[in-house]
């Protein structure tokens, strides 16, 4: 059990940073230490801590340690459980789909606008679908932003529409037609039983049915949205926690100009 | 009681006198009106239950039948009531004269008024009845066990699955709950149904219907009975069913119930015409029931900001008190919704969450008020998420919140794990037994930071009131004040549904259940 003391154990690995082979970062290099967190449909007994150890070392971890056990029900238990990690990964051979445009403020990109398109950008965004959630797209749109980066309302150079939550697809789409829209935006907040993949799925089907696909810049984004899955169904782009409405508008005017879009 | 936070009454006095103002002035437009919730509800409530083959709800057979003849502006008491007397059947058996088409509402002579009423009122009194006993049951396993002193904590399930989240549900009591709420599916506020029998798939949550209602009260009571605690159960009277899912409510005895006077059209762009008539219905009957309302304030600050819109909060919080009095719901079972959503990166904003719940706290003393957790700044980062539902957990102890809604560290990235209901109700009670009389100790600074700020909102609270009284509700909701979301008159879903009463029209549930003589 955690005793608080300090870690007094042999550090026999090699403390020198190796990129083909990283592991995680307790206190010291390459130590390996992770810490997690488990509830397992067992009693709160020596037995059950036994399993969880069992469990941590199936799942790659050396010298498991459970700090905490706590009884959830009669037979549900919490364990909050540390260890080193027994894999690496080669940092060095990693590919992954990213957006490689480096953002731009508001100010820089109505500049870029002015400079490249010379005219308004129409901006449709909605939660479409039964998600009722509008934190994201408000998040992104609303004029006031989120975490001191104003959204596309008040950005000079875009016409935004942000049409809300629960929007039919249908709806959506008629609605960027008749303006026209340049990038339209979708936020998926709900994911249950990847519920949010149909949705998107069925997006881009009506919108390449309806012939606007090509003439059109589709993002989507939301807690669960990565890059690499927006493209996988067949977006431009894909925009997960912790990007702004700024990266979104800078990929959307920067996807603009390398398509030609006047 | 003093004021901690030298709240000025007579500004309190002014708000309140134009919230009464603007829902008496609502009120004469919901007298003239009903909705086909409404009526679904007064068919519900005469016993109208089931599905047909094609599994369309029995009280939606009913009311599109009384749309289709243009009779539903007579109500359905007075149509059904009048084939109850011609034909010496009961209401079920009516619904089903209609679906088979064996049955014309329209094409049956009227009956005098007596007649139909003396015919209604066997079925009327049964409700009534059950009602009253489930309000009674209420009562006595209060008596037994006590009721919770200190705020309830409030955990929701979402499961989808009705089964799954009663294993959720008692495992939360045990570990300490004290209201559960099933969360409902998404969607299902748009539909003009309500689904039936036990559900099994739910996407975010549960269908609503009558049975699951039943089978989680019995689950409830029976893990209360082991606890020797009452376990409260909520669900959520919005959307277009909002009066048909109270009087379910009623039946089943819920506890709580979210019902807003304004939610469903600004969230759920719902006609504000339609919303307006049918949560009176809903609030006179869960007034008469028991059943504590929870109203939506909370939901504004998700989308409208928490500290630059505080004045719509309060505003808001007026006017749900008083189309509550209005439908005869007592001020006790008024859980005025409110939120701690200020952003974490503002400076002092701890102290404006606790001005705002204080005054809310002294302006509606006997209200449980409805305190929601953090959810818009919450990151994904668990660590900082706990340290954010603490600090909300020390508003609620400090002001007294009643109905305190717990926070979990994983808010925006999962439904709850079993696991993260147990850290949120150790945070809770962690803090609540620590700092269990800390607010009785405290005084706030004359004319500090809190005392200005609380001031300064009630202040711009009244003036907003002052120019809704003068503008009409209709209209400001046309203007985007709430939520900064704007809806227009004749906009939205639901408007087909709404109808004016003829002159004959009546509800016998309404009459019967509306205590008016409850009055702030």
């Amino acid at each position: 059990m955690s005793s608080g003391l300090y870690d007094m154990s042999a550090k026999d690995f090699d403390k020198t940073l190796d990129l083909t082979a990283i592991k995680p970062y307790g206190d010291t290099m390459n130590d390996g230490k992770v810490q997690l967190s488990f509830t397992l449909p067992v009693a709160n007994n020596d037995k059950g801590m036994e399993a969880a150890r069992i469990l941590a070392k199936q799942m790659g971890l050396s010298e498991p340690n459970v700090a905490y056990a706590r009884t959830l029900d009669a037979e549900f238990t919490f364990y909050v459980v540390y260890g080193s990690c027994t894999h690496s990964v080669d940092y060095t051979k990693i590919q992954i789909q990213a957006i490689e445009d480096v953002s731009m403020e508001m100010d820089e990109v109505d500049a870029y606008i002015k400079e490249h398109i010379g005219r308004k950008i129409v901006v449709v965004g909605a939660s479409t679908g039964t998600d009722a959630h509008t934190v994201g797209i408000d998040a992104i749109m609303n004029r006031k932003g989120f975490a001191g980066h104003y959204g596309l309302e008040r950005y000079e150079m875009i016409e935004a529409l942000n049409m809300g939550a629960q929007v039919p697809n249908e709806e959506f789409l008629a609605k960027a037609k008749e303006l026209n829209a340049d990038v339209l935006l979708v936020s998926q907040t709900v994911t249950q039983k990847n519920i949010h993949i149909m949705n998107l799925t069925e997006l881009i089907e009506l919108a390449e049915a309806e012939g606007m696909r090509s003439k059109c810049v589709m993002c989507c984004g939301g807690a669960r949205i990565t890059h690499e899955l927006a493209k996988e169904l067949g977006f431009d782009a894909g925009f997960g926690p912790g990007k702004f409405a700024n990266d979104v508008a800078t990929f959307c005017v920067k996807e603009m100009v390398r398509r030609g879009m006047k | 009681m003093t004021s901690k936070i030298g709240l000025d009454q007579v500004l309190v006095e002014k708000a309140r006198t134009s919230a009464r103002k603007v829902a008496e002035d609502t009120q004469r437009f919901i007298d003239l009106h009903t909705t086909v919730a409404v009526e679904r509800t007064v068919c519900r409530l005469l016993g109208i239950d089931g599905i047909n083959e094609v599994e369309v709800p029995m009280p939606n057979v009913v009311v599109e039948h009384l749309t289709q003849k243009s009779i539903l502006s007579d109500g359905a008491a007075l149509r059904i009531g009048n084939a109850m007397a011609e034909l010496g059947i009961g209401p079920q058996e009516v619904a089903e004269g209609i679906d088979k088409g064996e049955i014309d509402l329209a094409a049956i002579p009227m009956h005098r008024e007596e007649e139909i009423r003396e015919a209604l009122a066997p079925v009327v009194q049964a409700t009534m009845a059950r009602i009253d006993a489930n309000v009674a049951r209420r009562k006595e396993y209060l008596s037994d066990f006590g009721d919770k002193q200190g705020p309830y904590i409030y955990l929701i399930v979402a499961t989808g699955n009705i089964y799954e989240d009663i294993t959720q549900a008692k495992a939360a009591a045990k570990q300490g709950a004290d209201v559960i709420a099933v969360i409902r599916t998404t969607g299902q506020s748009l539909l003009d149904f309500v689904p039936y029998g036990a559900t099994t798939e739910g996407f975010g949550g549960t269908y609503a219907t009558q049975e699951n209602f039943r089978l989680m009260r019995a689950a409830l009571d029976e893990v209360g009975e082991e606890q020797k605690r009452y376990i409260r159960l909520c669900n959520y009277c919005s959307g277009l069913c909002m009066p048909e899912i109270a009087a379910m409510g009623a039946l089943e005895r819920l506890d709580v119930m979210l019902n807003d006077a304004l939610y469903g059209i600004l969230f759920r762009d719902i006609n504000m015409q339609r919303t307006i008539v049918d949560q009176y219905f809903s609030r006179v009957i869960n007034g008469y029931a028991g059943v504590i309302i929870n109203t939506g304030e909370d939901n504004y600050l998700t989308t409208a900001d928490a500290y630059e819109e505080a004045h719509t909060v309060l505003a808001s919080q007026f006017l749900n008190e008083q189309f509550a009095l209005m439908a005869g719901l007592p001020e006790e079972q008024m859980g005025l919704g409110h939120a701690f959503e200020m952003d974490p990166e503002l400076p002092n904003a701890f102290l404006y969450e606790l001005a705002q719940a204080q005054m809310a706290r002294e302006i509606f003393p006997k209200a449980p008020l409805k305190y929601m957790p953090p959810t818009k700044f919450m990151t994904g980062n668990i660590f900082r998420g706990h340290v954010q539902d603490a600090l909300f957990n020390m508003v609620t102890i400090l002001t007294q919140q009643k109905i305190h809604l717990l926070g979990m560290m994983t808010e925006a990235i999962h439904t709850p794990f079993m696991s993260d209901r147990a850290l949120a109700i150790e945070n809770a009670q962690y803090i609540f037994r620590t700092m269990a009389d800390l607010g009785e100790d405290i005084e706030y600074k004359k004319g500090g930071i809190i005392q200005s700020r609380a001031q300064e909102v009630l202040q711009k609270a009244a003036d907003l009131l002052g120019e809704i009284e003068r503008t009409g509700l209709f209209a400001t909701l046309e203007k985007g004040v709430f939520a900064d979301i704007k809806r227009p008159l004749d906009g939205g879903k639901g408007l087909d549904g709404v109808v004016t009463k003829s002159d004959r029209y009546f509800n016998p549930f309404v009459e019967t259940m509306h205590k008016k003589e409850v009055r702030a």
